[in-house]
């Protein structure tokens, strides 16, 4: 078979197992950034010893613990706490004076993953006396990543460098403050979540859910294609109150899309956007 | 090589290079050579430490006559630029030929991982892509080039006898029998050969 052929089906089948996970289980992965899509597709059927994607597929629609472990593939971030400290400095030194100027804060980290985010949220508000009037809500479309997230456990050996991080970003207390350890992991602080709401919430196909003051969602639009991350962009916009904050990851930005408008560069070199008045 | 501009997106060729070890030296000795209307868009993943910023863009702006930046994620790869994946990000070539970034696990070890952007960009560009495997000290880039050659593309790998870290190299050749070994000066003028004809 010729070259074209032999990929004109491998192509086909992504599409088909993307429209059979969307139309089954509503998970809709149709306009994510194809080559990495791609890549975890076929790191899943190799691990999971399907022939090929359309074999996967076939088990995909009729075995739902499929489902369970294609989502394992497709959806985990590797992150760590305090990942890129300058971000969370800039939080602390630039944004959180403004946020201190509000009664009570909503915080939403769109695509949580396991966690490492918000809990470095949590802890950096902790340390700046604003933890007690925020709620922090925490979404992904991975169910099992919102068990881990919601536990709050790490390997120990990654605790070194969550730790350097954290003084990176200006920490004012020790991490080991917050988590107690065994000779493997980490379990943090149980009240570091008393004011996190743990959710299952999807970019691509929910709406606006509350009037949020910090919106931090990093390394997650990369994955999407560009209608898709406009989408994600406007749902941000709609979801923050007028002059809110949105922060991104170090490689992303707004300047492509359709809704820079609707936002200002408030630290340029860390990717935090401020939401325009009007 | 032959152009059909009416046909799209099929006549475009791309050009990759990997390198790890000892690849800025390397790439000093080839990128600069490139004209400045390259006819190719040009993607290289480097291996460097996560924490540091990609201070290779300076350096090879300074002495390239093609355009360099780094990557940023969803923008087209257009000819006459080359585009260096940045530190701690993967960096994918799309069929639309666009670039996309990813932040999935290291692969070999490494983030950016020459076989992410050699896999893509095989995928992508089919026959009109040239790899190009440098000096380093893993095996990062093998299954890549290997990937390369099964989509109907070149690979060209710098000759392990010369290279200053020569695993790297050596585990393309090897993977890859298809590719043909050659010195940095070699490597410069097959590339800028395809400016040419």
């Amino acid at each position: 078979m010729s070259r074209n052929l032999r990929d004109g089906v491998e192509d086909l089948e992504i599409g088909l197992l993307l429209e059979a996970l969307f139309q089954r289980y509503h998970y809709d992965f149709r306009n994510y950034a194809r080559a990495s899509i791609k890549r975890r597709l076929v790191q899943a059927r190799d691990q999971m010893g399907f022939p090929s994607l359309s074999a996967m597929q076939e088990s995909l629609l009729h075995d739902p613990s499929v489902l369970d472990r294609l989502l394992g593939y497709l959806t985990v971030q590797v992150s760590e706490m305090f990942r890129d400290p300058s971000y969370f400095r800039a939080l602390r030194e630039k944004v959180l004076p403004h946020l201190r100027t509000y009664p009570s804060l909503k915080v939403w980290v769109a695509g949580c993953s396991h966690g490492e985010e918000v809990y470095s949220l949590a802890i950096l508000f902790r340390e700046e006396g604003l933890e007690e009037r925020t709620i922090f809500y925490a979404t992904d479309i991975n169910p099992a990543a919102l068990q881990a997230a919601e536990a709050g456990v790490y390997p120990l050996d990654q605790l070194r460098r969550f730790t350097a991080n954290h003084q990176k970003a200006g920490g004012k207390s020790s991490l080991s403050d917050y988590y107690t350890a065994d000779y493997r992991r980490a379990i943090f602080d149980k009240t570091l979540r008393s004011r996190v709401v743990f959710s299952d919430h999807s970019l691509v196909t929910d709406a606006v859910f509350g009037e949020m003051h910090l919106i931090s969602c990093r390394n997650v639009l990369i994955y999407f294609d560009r209608p898709l991350q406009d989408r994600a962009i406007g749902l941000f916009r709609d979801s923050l109150v007028r002059k809110g904050f949105l922060g991104l990851g170090s490689k992303e930005s707004l300047r492509f899309s359709r809704h820079a408008g609707a936002f200002a560069e408030f630290v340029r070199e860390d990717k935090i956007y401020q939401r325009r008045d009007s | 090589m032959t152009v059909a501009p009416e046909t799209g997106l099929a006549p475009a060729t791309a050009v990759v290079i990997g390198g790890s070890a000892g690849a800025v030296q390397a790439l000093l000795r080839i990128l600069p050579t490139l004209p400045a209307d390259y006819p190719a868009p040009v993607m290289v993943v480097v291996h460097i430490p996560a924490d540091r910023d990609n201070a290779l863009v300076p350096l090879l702006r300074d002495r390239c006559r093609m355009t360099v930046k780094e990557a940023e994620d969803k923008e087209p790869a257009l000819p006459g630029v080359i585009y260096f994946a940045p530190s701690d990000y993967h960096l994918l070539a799309e069929t639309d030929r666009t670039l996309s970034l990813s932040s999935d696990e290291p692969v070999n070890m490494s983030r950016p991982a020459i076989d992410v952007l050699f896999e893509s960009a095989a995928d992508a560009f089919g026959p009109a892509l040239t790899a190009v495997v440098l000096t380093g000290a893993n095996s990062d880039g093998a299954h890549g080039a290997k990937a390369v050659v099964a989509a109907g593309g070149v690979v060209v790998v710098e000759d392990p006898a010369g290279a200053y870290a020569s695993a790297m190299p050596a585990a393309a050749l090897q993977a890859c029998p298809a590719a043909t070994p050659m010195n940095l000066d070699a490597i410069a003028a097959y590339l800028s050969r395809l400016g040419t004809t």
